[in-house]
């Protein structure tokens, strides 16, 4: 950790304080009443898993979210914003991770856009890109400041966006995830900037999925769960278990009674349904292996953003894998497309239900034999008494609710939607089905509903693969768990022998002794 | 009474009748129909007869809007198939000959195909965005046009070519009959087939459709390839009818008026959901508002607004924000229950 965090006084008047912040969507109580404060100089962690509140946090202190209760201190005084043009005017500028700058205009138009320099009514070029030079060069960066913004990398126009923020005098610097596109020496590069801007006194409030990276730069960790606060810390206090535990939290168990699952003895002598080796993509997920046998259940674990999403899309060629090797059955196959892995009998249901799984404007009975008419061809047409034959078998074995095969699947709620997409891939009877979050956002009572379903399936000899955010349910279907850290696999235990503690710990600390 | 009005072609069909009884207000001739030598005649029949060209088009249209794209070309197809067709009847010895007709026919629809295909593959394969795509055509396609026909307008005199413009089988203008067929070729295929319900798979959601498996690049290939052959059938008719390769003239605009009826029809810009009849509703609005710029005799010269204001109006009582806003002014204690019922989301 720096020298800057222990020498800084926790009694430094902060830039930002916010109390009390409150935020509901309609149905939704986004922000509960989460107190956050950001002192000059210091670089805090912002922490929470998807649905935390972290990005209503902080569209709440930059002015696109309209706060309902609470207040807002910036500088000493209270503020009301109500743009993020009012945020910036007094000093809080955000990077996001799509950067939002002008990819046709030049690197020094952005950097001073709206700040020129003016030679009577006209704009002085030369002296503006003098100056956007100069800014440039004081966070290390030599860049020909009328080369074209989209001619560069990501980490360039990140840096780029950092420069245009000091040219607006930010006195806070939001950086939204701004490491999620960078390799590893970018991240350094940006992480020199960051510490040297750190100690010319800017507050910057950080938010990142990577551990490694949060306990590299942060002096303060904020952690968010569920809309809530759930405290704020030195980072030499919060050691990485604790800090996962706090984000993840622990659901009561509504669900001992599948516990039988996990423990199930699953034969492994034989060729497995799947076996993947140094499996991986540049910038995506280094090499990784992972083998599922008939009927097992094989869970993946880790954090948002750890690889384990990225994983499954290569097994299944949703996106394309450039190393490694995947046999199906023993015979080692190409998967280039979903189509490949559809014909290997291979199933993928996507964490993001509403744009990669359900066509919204479809009926429910034809999202549900989309899967099967997509596999015999367009013109073999599913005829009516087998599609309601098929429709009304799989709505019923998954509880789907309004049971109206008619209705638009885009007005099901979350955990009816997921079980459509479940029909439609059970219809097509594969061997290896991938559920990637199949629980996410839904109401406990589908969420059972899709766990038994799974448990059930697997017994029959259906492989599976399961990832979830919520451990528990991991541990409680899954015989053999895979672990994920950073875009990286670094291992995998057998749930008999592991219990949702070890496997926090497992998932934080894991190889950080022989990498460190 | 409800179910008749919330049916989706209730405004369109009502735009058209409208324009029929108005136009039977000022002149009740015109739904007259009178059979001369086995043959209708009468303003209805003409509005079926020419409006085979747009038809056609606006076909194609439905289909490849329904995949999220959009054809331009389509215009342009017309011009080299009319113009394909023409020069090789009037390079032969005898025009007349049917031989020369089905040969000039084949090589016309052959080329249509290849260019519809064209389109296809620079949507579906190289990935290029289809206004674009299309539009290539759409600028270079008169030229190729002009380059057939020797920069001229190539006249012939063909009685077989002429007869599928402006002949008569089984009471009926040939040309109607034509697309008359293809509307029902077109509707069996993707109805009858699951070649409908996966192109709007596509056009609502691409990402997800892949996922899912489903071969979207042939898909949108075929309905590139599917317009192309549609426009081409198009120019026939309309050189045929004129008995001239005209590459300037050809198909000129038509790709706005196709587009125009898709919309009119109840189709979304937007891709997805697509409706074959809403097409064939909205092509006969624009072909009898046509008509009855002529039969009121609107000057030439306003015409245009004419049109626009009409075309203006039928969209606007389409509106459903408008219905929304009747139906909260006018009826306030029926609000609540259909606002809940479009509204609801089920647990």
């Amino acid at each position: 950790m720096s020298p800057m965090s222990a020498d800084t006084p926790v009694t430094a008047s902060p830039v930002v304080a916010m109390t009390g912040i409150t935020i509901r969507f309609p149905g939704v109580l986004a922000l509960d009443a989460v107190d956050f404060t950001l002192r000059p100089g210091e670089v805090h962690s912002l922490m929470g898993e998807n649905g935390a509140g972290k990005s209503t946090l902080i569209k709440a202190l930059t002015g696109v979210y309209r706060i309902d209760e609470g207040t807002v201190v910036v500088g000493g005084e209270q503020r009301v914003f109500t743009s993020t043009a009012d945020a910036q005017a007094s000093g809080i500028s955000t990077v996001y991770q799509e950067v939002n700058l002008c990819a046709n205009l030049s690197v020094g138009e952005n950097i001073m856009l709206g700040h020129e320099v003016r030679r009577g009514p006209s704009i002085d070029w030369k002296a503006t890109h003098r100056a956007a030079a100069e800014h440039l060069v004081s966070l290390g960066q030599d860049i020909d400041t009328r080369s074209m913004l989209a001619h560069h990398s990501i980490a360039i126009q990140q840096l780029v966006a950092i420069s245009r923020a000091m040219v607006l005098d930010a006195k806070v610097l939001i950086l939204d995830e701004p490491t999620s596109s960078l390799d590893r020496d970018e991240v350094e590069q940006l992480f020199a900037v960051i510490r040297d801007l750190r100690d010319k006194g800017v507050a910057i409030l950080f938010v990142s999925h990577f551990l490694d990276q949060v306990y590299d730069i942060s002096d303060r960790i904020t952690v968010l769960r569920n809309g809530t606060l759930i405290g704020e810390y030195a980072v030499g206090d919060l050691p990485r278990g604790e800090l996962v535990t706090k984000m993840i939290g622990r659901e009561l168990d509504e669900l001992s009674a599948l516990s039988s699952v996990a423990s199930r003895s699953i034969d492994r002598s034989g060729t497995p349904v799947l076996q993947a080796q140094g499996v991986g993509r540049r910038g995506a997920l280094e090499p990784a292996d992972l083998s599922v046998y008939p009927g097992e259940v094989v869970g993946i674990a880790g954090l948002l953003g750890s690889g384990r999403t990225e994983l499954v899309r290569l097994l299944y060629g949703a996106d394309r894998a450039d190393s490694g090797q995947i046999d199906v059955h023993g015979t080692s196959v190409k998967v280039t497309s979903p189509r490949h892995a559809i014909d290997r009998r291979i199933a993928f249901s996507s964490e993001d239900r509403r744009a990669e799984g359900i066509i919204g404007d479809l009926t429910v009975a034809e999202n549900i034999v989309l899967g099967i008419q997509a596999q015999r061809g367009a013109l073999r047409k599913i005829g009516r008494a087998e599609q309601d034959a098929v429709v009304s078998e799989y709505m019923h074995a998954l509880g789907v609710r309004p049971a109206d095969p008619n209705m638009i699947a885009g007005n099901l709620s979350g955990g009816n939607q997921q079980k459509v997409l479940l029909a439609r891939w059970l219809a097509t009877a594969p061997e290896l089905i991938i559920l990637d979050e199949p629980t996410r956002g839904i109401d406990v009572g589908a969420k059972a509903d899709i766990q038994k379903k799974v448990a059930e399936l697997s017994a029959k000899g259906l492989s599976v693969i399961f990832i979830s955010s919520e451990l528990e349910e991991v541990l409680r279907l899954a015989q053999r768990v895979v672990v994920m850290r950073d875009r990286r696999r670094i291992g995998e235990v057998s749930s008999s022998e592991i219990d949702l503690d070890g496997l926090i710990d497992y998932i934080a600390n894991k190889g950080e002794e022989t990498a460190a | 009474m409800k179910r008749v009005t919330r049916h989706r072609l209730f405004w369109p069909i009502t735009a058209l009748l409208t324009l029929v009884i108005v136009n039977t207000i000022a002149r009740p001739q015109f739904i007259a129909i009178t059979v001369r030598d086995g043959q209708l005649y009468g303003a209805l029949i003409d509005i079926l007869r020419n409006s085979a060209p747009l038809m056609l088009v606006a076909l194609g249209m439905t289909i490849v809007i329904a995949t999220r794209g959009i054809d331009l070309s389509v215009g342009a197809i017309m011009a080299v198939s009319g113009a394909v067709a023409l020069t090789i009847i009037g390079g032969s010895e005898d025009p007349g000959d049917i031989g020369t007709v089905t040969v000039a026919l084949a090589a016309a629809l052959g080329v249509s195909l290849v260019l519809g295909a064209w389109n296809g593959l620079l949507v579906s394969v190289v990935g290029i965005q289809p206004i674009i795509a299309t539009l290539v055509l759409m600028l270079a396609g008169r030229g190729v046009a002009l380059l057939i026909t020797d920069g001229f307008i190539t006249t012939v005199n063909s009685e077989p070519y002429s007869f599928i413009a402006t002949g008569y089988l089984l009471f009926l203008p040939v040309a109607f009959l034509i697309a008359l067929a293809a509307i029902v070729i077109v509707a069996l295929l993707e109805r009858r087939t699951a070649l409908g319900v996966l192109t709007e798979a596509v056009g609502i959601n691409p990402e997800a459709s892949r996922l899912a498996g489903v071969r979207s690049r042939g898909i949108i290939f075929g309905a590139y390839v599917t317009s192309g052959l549609l426009a081409g059938i198009a120019g026939i008719i309309y050189s045929a009818n004129i008995r001239a390769a005209d590459a300037n003239a050809a198909g000129l605009f038509i790709e706005l008026y196709a587009i125009l009826a898709v919309v009119l029809g109840g189709t979304s810009l937007m891709g997805g959901k697509f409706t074959i009849a809403g097409t064939v509703v909205g092509v006969l609005i624009i072909q009898t508002l046509e008509a009855t710029i002529l039969f009121l005799g609107v000057p030439p010269a306003q015409s245009p607004v004419f049109f626009a204001v009409v075309v203006i109006v039928v969209v606007v009582v389409q509106a459903p924000q408008l219905h929304r806003w009747f139906r909260r002014r006018f009826t306030s204690g029926e609000r609540s229950a259909s606002d809940a019922k479009t509204k609801v989301e089920v647990a």
